[in-house]
C-alpha cells in the first residue's frame, strides 16, 4: 500500500512550483524530502494533504483516487517548523484534541493520550500549558498530536529546524522509532542532508520543483543518479572538477592521477569528477589514493575535524578529516584523494558506472 | 578595537534576586583580548544572550563591571561603546539599493563621501556583492539579505567589537557553509574583534580562536576548540560539543583505576583522584572507541549511516556507549568487544574533570 503521485504539475500563476512528478511512497517506511529552501518540499506535502489541488496529474492513496478530496477527508496529520499548539489548553488536552474532534470515548482518549505521552516522554508534562514547556517539549506535543489520531499520513514540515542543535540531535535519534509498526506513509521534509541520512529509510532528492532521485537513503546517498542529486546530497558541497580520462588515469590540465575502482571500465573521455570532502584527507588512508597540492585559503579546527579549503584547478576544494591536523592559510598543503569514491558524471550531468 | 573585560558581571531580570535560581547570568569574569575571533556556546536559556547585550550596553548589569581597555563602561549606551551587531534576521532596508544600505551606516556619522565610497566597495568584493551593488535590497534571496546585515557590521573601521548574534540560523546548509567560511576568512583578513553567540556547535568551533560554554547561567569551560574537544572540564561539555556527545558511564574507584560494570578502565587522570568520594564517572568520545578483540564485551544495538562515517549504538549492562566508525571499516554482527583510547578516557567527579 503506498500514496501515490502520478504525473503532477503544481503552478501558480505563471510560475512553475512543481515540475510533472511521479513518486511512490510505501506505507510503514520513513520517506524524507531532501532540498534546499523552494526546491518544492513544501509544495509536494501540500499536494499529499490535500490542501492544495494540483494543475495536473492525480493523487492515488490505497489504490484510489483521492486527487480532488479536501484535506478533512484525508485522515493527515502535519507537524510543522513553528511549534503549534493551543496556549490555553494543557498537553493533556493539546494531544485529546483530534480525539475529540473524533467524538471517541474518554477511556480511549485516556490510553491513547497516555500512550502517545509516554512514547514522546511527555508523562510528567501533561498537565502543563505549552507556554511552560521548552521549545524541545513544545514540538514533542505537536508530533503526539499528529500520532494519536492513527492518521494515514504523516507529514513533518522541518519540524526541527527552530530547535537548539542539540535538542535536534536528540529528537532526530527518536523520531523514526514513533513511527515503528504504523500503517501511515510518514513523510518528513529538510534541508539537511545529515537528518536525511540518519533516518535511513527512503529519500526524494529535490531541486528546483523537480524530483530528482528517489530510493533507499544510503543508496541514493552513494549511488546519486546525476551531478544534481549529488550536490542536494552533499554538505558540505561536493567538490568537482572536469577531467580527461585516458586509460587508467584522469587528467586534469597537467595533473595526473590514477582512476579508482568506480571508474573501472568506463569509456575514456570527458567527464565530471565529484569528491565528496571527507575523501579527501591529509594522510593516506585505504584505497586507492592520489596526491594533490593547492595553497591552502581557510582553515578551521573544530577539535573532532579539520576542514581545509584549497586551491585546486581554478576551484576552490574542501577536505574534512577526522582528527587534528593543522594547515597554515597561504601555504601549500598535500592531500590524498581516495580515488575509490570518486563520483564520475558525463557531460550531460548523468552518473557513469564503472564496471568495478 | 578593544580589549574587553568582564569584572564578576551578575545580572538578574528581577528587582529584588534572591535564591540562585533569580540570576539569569551567575558570576562571569571574562577576558577578551584586542583583535581575537570569540564565541559564546550553549543551549536556549544558558544566560548567552544575556552576556551579550551586557556587553553591548543594551542592559545594565545588577552588579560588576564591563571594560573596554581598561575604561569603566559599564553604564554606557550601545552609541557611546561603539559597536556593530549583527542578529538572526536580516536587518536592511528594503527599499535602498545595496549600496546605500551599506553605505547607511557611515553616513550615519558623517563619513566622508570618498572614504564611504572605498569602503563599501571594499566590503561589497569581500562578501561578493559587488555586483549587486545597484540592485535593490528587497530583490536579494535570504542569504544575499544576510550578507548585507554582515556588510553593514563589517563596514565601520572604527568600531571596538563586532557582534554577531546566531547569524546563520536561518540559512540553508549549503549556504551556511558558504558563509560561515566567509567570515571565518574575513576575521583572518581584517583582524577585528568579533563575539559570535550561538547554539550550534559546529558554527561555534569552526569560527572562534577561544569559545565560552555556558550552561544555566555560569561559564563551564572557556577554550580553545580543541581543549574542548579532546579535554571537556565538565560532563556538560563533553556531551553538548560533539555530535553525538561524549559517553559518560558511572564507575566506581577499586584498587588503582575505576572500574565499568566491574571491568577496569584505564584513565589518563587516574593519578589526580584522592578518593574524596562523590559520584564518579567515566568519560569518553564515541571518536575514541573502537572495536578490539578483548575488552568491554557489548550487543550491537542500531547502525546509523551518517555517510563519512557510521554512528554505531552498542550496550554493555544496560548502559549504551555509542562509537564512531569510519565508512569503510567493516562492523561486527550482534556482539563484540570494545576498548577505549587509554588518552582520551576520562574520569570525572560530580560532573567535574578530576584534576
Amino acid at each position: 500500500m503506498s500514496l501515490e503521485l502520478r504525473n503532477i504539475t503544481k503552478r501558480v500563476g505563471a510560475e512553475v512550483h512543481l515540475h510533472q512528478t511521479n513518486l511512490v511512497l510505501p506505507e510503514g517506511a520513513f520517506n524524507t524530502l531532501l532540498g534546499p529552501t523552494l526546491s518544492g518540499k513544501t509544495s509536494l506535502m501540500h499536494l499529499m494533504a490535500g490542501l492544495e489541488r494540483p494543475t495536473s496529474g492525480e493523487i492515488w492513496f490505497r489504490g484510489r483516487n483521492v486527487t480532488g478530496v479536501p484535506v478533512q477527508k484525508r485522515n493527515v496529520s502535519m507537524v510543522y517548523q513553528q511549534f503549534i499548539n493551543y496556549p490555553n489548553f494543557s498537553v493533556y488536552e493539546n494531544i485529546a484534541s483530534p480525539l475529540r474532534v473524533l467524538r471517541l470515548g474518554q477511556p480511549e482518549i485516556e490510553r491513547r493520550v497516555k500512550r502517545a505521552a509516554e512514547l514522546l516522554r511527555l508523562e510528567a508534562m501533561l498537565g502543563r500549558r505549552p507556554s511552560e514547556l521548552s521549545g524541545g517539549q513544545q514540538q514533542r506535543t505537536a508530533i503526539a498530536r499528529a500520532l494519536v489520531k492513527d492518521s494515514d499520513i504523516i507529514l513533518l514540515d522541518e519540524p526541527l529546524a527552530n530547535l537548539d542543535y542539540k535538542l535536534r540531535e536528540e529528537l532526530r535519534d527518536e523520531l523514526p522509532q514513533f513511527f515503528a509498526g504504523r500503517n501511515c506513509v510518514v513523510v518528513y521534509a529538510t534541508t539537511e542532508p545529515t537528518e536525511a541520512l540518519l533516518f535511513g529509510g527512503n529519500t526524494a532528492t529535490l531541486h528546483a520543483g523537480r524530483v530528482t532521485q528517489f530510493g533507499r537513503t544510503a543508496e541514493i546517498y552513494r549511488h546519486p543518479a546525476d551531478l544534481v542529486s549529488a550536490r542536494v546530497f552533499s554538505d558540505p558541497p561536493i567538490n568537482t572538477v572536469a577531467v580527461e580520462k585516458r586509460g587508467a588515469e584522469i587528467h586534469i590540465g597537467d595533473i595526473r592521477l590514477p582512476i579508482g575502482r568506480t571508474a573501472r571500465g568506463i569509456p575514456d573521455g570527458s567527464y565530471i569528477v565529484g569528491i565528496r570532502p571527507h575523501h579527501i584527507a591529509p594522510t593516506i588512508e585505504n584505497g586507492k589514493a592520489a596526491a594533490v597540492e593547492g595553497t591552502v585559503v581557510i582553515a578551521e579546527l573544530s577539535g573532532s575535524e579539520s576542514v581545509v579549503h584549497f586551491d585546486f584547478s581554478d576551484e576552490i576544494w574542501v577536505s574534512q578529516s577526522p582528527g587534528v591536523h593543522p594547515f597554515e592559510v597561504g601555504s601549500i598543503a598535500k592531500l590524498f584523494i581516495n580515488m575509490d569514491h570518486a563520483l564520475f558524471f558525463g557531460l550531460d550531468h548523468r552518473r557513469v558506472e564503472g564496471s568495478e | 578595537m578593544a580589549t574587553i573585560a568582564l569584572d564578576n558581571l551578575r545580572h538578574s531580570y528581577m528587582a529584588n534576586p534572591d535564591g540562585d535560581a533569580d540570576w539569569a547570568l551567575k558570576k562571569v569574569t571574562l577576558d577578551w583580548a584586542d583583535r581575537g575571533a570569540y564565541a559564546l556556546l550553549g543551549p536556549s536559556g544558558c544566560g548567552k544572550t544575556t552576556l551579550l547585550n551586557l556587553v553591548s550596553g543594551l542592559l545594565k548589569p545588577t552588579e560588576g563591571r564591563v571594560l573596554f581597555d581598561g575604561q569603566d563602561v559599564t553604564s554606557a549606551t550601545p552609541e557611546e561603546r561603539n559597536i556593530a551587531q549583527v542578529f538572526q534576521f536580516p536587518v536592511i532596508y528594503d527599499t535602498m539599493t545595496v549600496y546605500d544600505n551599506l553605505a547607511f551606516p557611515l553616513r550615519n556619522r558623517g563619513v566622508e563621501r570618498g572614504e564611504i565610497d572605498w569602503r563599501v566597495r571594499e566590503v561589497a568584493k569581500m562578501l561578493e556583492l559587488d555586483d549587486l551593488l545597484k540592485h535593490r535590497a528587497s530583490g536579494l534571496t535570504a542569504d544575499g539579505k544576510q550578507k548585507i546585515s554582515l556588510g553593514r557590521g563589517l563596514v565601520r573601521s572604527d568600531v571596538n567589537v563586532i557582534m554577531f548574534d546566531e547569524p546563520l540560523t536561518v540559512i540553508d546548509p549549503h549556504l551556511k557553509w558558504v558563509l560561515r567560511s566567509k567570515l571565518k576568512e574575513l576575521h583572518q583578513r581584517i583582524r577585528r574583534t568579533m563575539i559570535y553567540v550561538t547554539h550550534d556547535q559546529t558554527e561555534a568551533l569552526t569560527f572562534a580562536d577561544s569559545v565560552v560554554v555556558m550552561n544555566d547561567g555560569e561559564v563551564v569551560q572557556t577554550g580553545t576548540p580543541i581543549e574542548l574537544f579532546e579535554r571537556p572540564s565538565h560532563t556538560f561539555v563533553g556531551h553538548f560539543i560533539g555530535s553525538p556527545g561524549m559517553n559518560v558511564l558511572p564507575c566506581e574507584f577499586t584498587g588503582d583505576w575505576p572500574a565499568f560494570a566491574g571491568q577496569p578502565v584505564v584513565v589518563a587522570n587516574a593519578d589526580a583522584y584522592r578518593g574524596n568520594g562523590g559520584v564518579l564517572e567515566i568519560g569518553v568520545r564515541p571518536e575514541f572507541i573502537s572495536f578490539a578483540d578483548a575488552g568491554i564485551a557489548v550487543r550491537i544495538v542500531k547502525v546509523f549511516d551518517a555517510g563519512r562515517h557510521r554512528i554505531v549504538e552498542t550496550e554493555h549492562g544496560g548502559h549504551i556507549i555509542k562509537m564512531l566508525v569510519p565508512e569503510d571499516d567493516s562492523i561486527p554482527g550482534d556482539s563484540a568487544f570494545v576498548k577505549f583510547d587509554p588518552e582520551h578516557t576520562r574520569l570525572y567527579r560530580d560532573g567535574w574533570l578530576v584534576t
